[in-house]
């Protein structure tokens, strides 16, 4: 979020609120639940760190004084290197991998039913994030981050296809032995 | 439960295939109660018996034992005409393979089961416009099959399927031949139809299709062995899905 927020400064000097507006207009549906409170803790957190300065600026008549943000020449290469960098969220696999396995030794749970339950919340949010993807209007930037988090489920469906397929089979044999 | 509020029933639903010692049972003792406006999805490897499921609900197989009952009327002990004419008043078929005749244009491949089910050529004519104007057809209305991609076919069977205003649609693989800008347009549809309260059963692989419908049931060797609902669950809205919160 920190390094969003500076990016988009990159672009011209902004009052908080015209952040806001533009991250919501970005995020889409996806951003609904996000408050310009966080926008300003964000922007205060990144005047302490040096990385932006703050400056008063003339209101409008009906309007108070506001604030407008900029970039330093340290937030400038905190861009840069944000945008050189090829980091990549990481998919918390191992941890469900693990609650298979030790659910299955401890005999506590069975994990075929594990990834039954998990299987249906992984579809609820499949369902909820198909329904906003397709009521997003053709070109959409959020439709685009949308279809992403589609992908990403269905992906890991997949993969729960492949843990109840190889814990069946662990089942089978036990049965069968 | 209440069986006139079900569009479709099953119980005690068998299906076997074969003799002795190769005989299979497709289908083992399926309960299904399918509500009026409810969309379902039903999801299994190949082989499980889930389109052996879906052909008897509709009246295309038999079952070696158990009942079905459609729109209120049990249906597996019709004769072999009231059967047909039940399929062409109470259910639309949308398959895989699009099943269009290849003679025909868009607009009479969708006209044909009106004609057959006793509407005026008129009728048949408006009513196949309305629904390829809805699947967003309307100006292919005239090309015979062979000069629509895959995706505009499964529109046209789709709009077929529901030009006897049918109680239930029930959909065969409907996405397996499309690529994937051709699912989504198939997937828009299904969502239309969905909140047009429109009841619908759909076999299918694939999870976005049936992350579609209200409810998922899984197949395994002829059984059911998950039966979710997806449609009315509490979720931590749409930014905790990256992370933004919850």
């Amino acid at each position: 979020m920190q390094d969003a927020v500076l990016a988009m400064l990159a672009k011209e000097p902004s009052h908080g609120y015209h952040l806001h507006a533009r991250l919501r207009r970005s995020l889409g549906p996806l951003g609904e639940s996000m408050n310009r409170g966080q926008i300003y803790v964000t922007l205060a957190r990144l005047e302490r760190a040096g990385l932006v300065v703050c400056e008063r600026a003339d209101g409008l008549p009906e309007r108070p004084e506001r604030k407008v943000y900029a970039l330093t020449p340290a937030g400038q290469q905190r861009v840069a290197a944000w945008l050189a960098e090829v980091g990549w969220p990481k998919p918390d696999l191992a941890e469900f991998h693990l609650k298979l396995a030790a659910a299955a030794a401890a005999r506590l749970a069975d994990p075929v039913e594990l990834v039954a339950a998990q299987r249906r919340e992984l579809l609820r949010r499949l369902r909820e994030a198909q329904q906003a993807a397709l009521a997003e209007p053709a070109g959409s930037g959020a439709g685009l981050l949308l279809e992403g988090v589609v992908l990403r489920l269905q992906a890991d469906l997949r993969w729960l296809d492949a843990c109840e397929r190889a814990w069946s089979r662990v089942d089978d044999e036990v049965e069968g032995a | 439960m209440n069986v006139s509020s079900a569009a479709v029933r099953a119980c005690g639903l068998v299906k076997t295939h074969g003799q002795g010692q190769s005989r299979v049972r497709a289908v083992d003792q399926v309960d299904l109660e399918v509500p009026q406006g409810q969309m379902l999805a039903v999801m299994g490897p190949s082989g499980c018996g889930k389109s052996t499921l879906l052909h008897l609900l509709g009246g295309l197989e038999r079952p070696t034992d158990g009942e079905v009952w459609v729109a209120g009327r049990r249906i597996d002990t019709l004769s072999e005409r009231a059967l047909a004419r039940m399929r062409r008043r109470s259910v639309g078929f949308i398959f895989q393979a699009f099943h269009l005749v290849e003679e025909l244009s868009a607009a009479e491949n969708v006209e044909l089961p009106a004609l057959l089910a006793g509407r005026s050529r008129r009728q048949a004519r408006r009513r196949a416009s309305l629904l390829l104007e809805r699947v967003g057809l309307a100006d292919r209305a005239w090309h015979l099959p062979s000069q629509l991609s895959g995706g505009q076919r499964q529109r046209v069977a789709v709009a077929r399927a529901l030009v006897n205003e049918p109680l239930v649609v029930l959909a065969d693989e409907p996405t397996g031949n499309l690529d994937t800008t051709a699912t989504l347009e198939a997937l828009r549809i299904f969502e239309e139809l969905r909140t047009a309260g429109q009841t619908l059963v759909i076999v299918t692989h694939d999870e976005r299709v049936a992350a579609t419908a209200d409810r998922l049931v899984s197949m395994r060797d002829g059984m059911f062995v998950d039966d979710a609902r997806l449609a009315g669950s509490p979720t931590r809205g749409l930014g905790g899905l990256i992370g933004l919160e919850g």
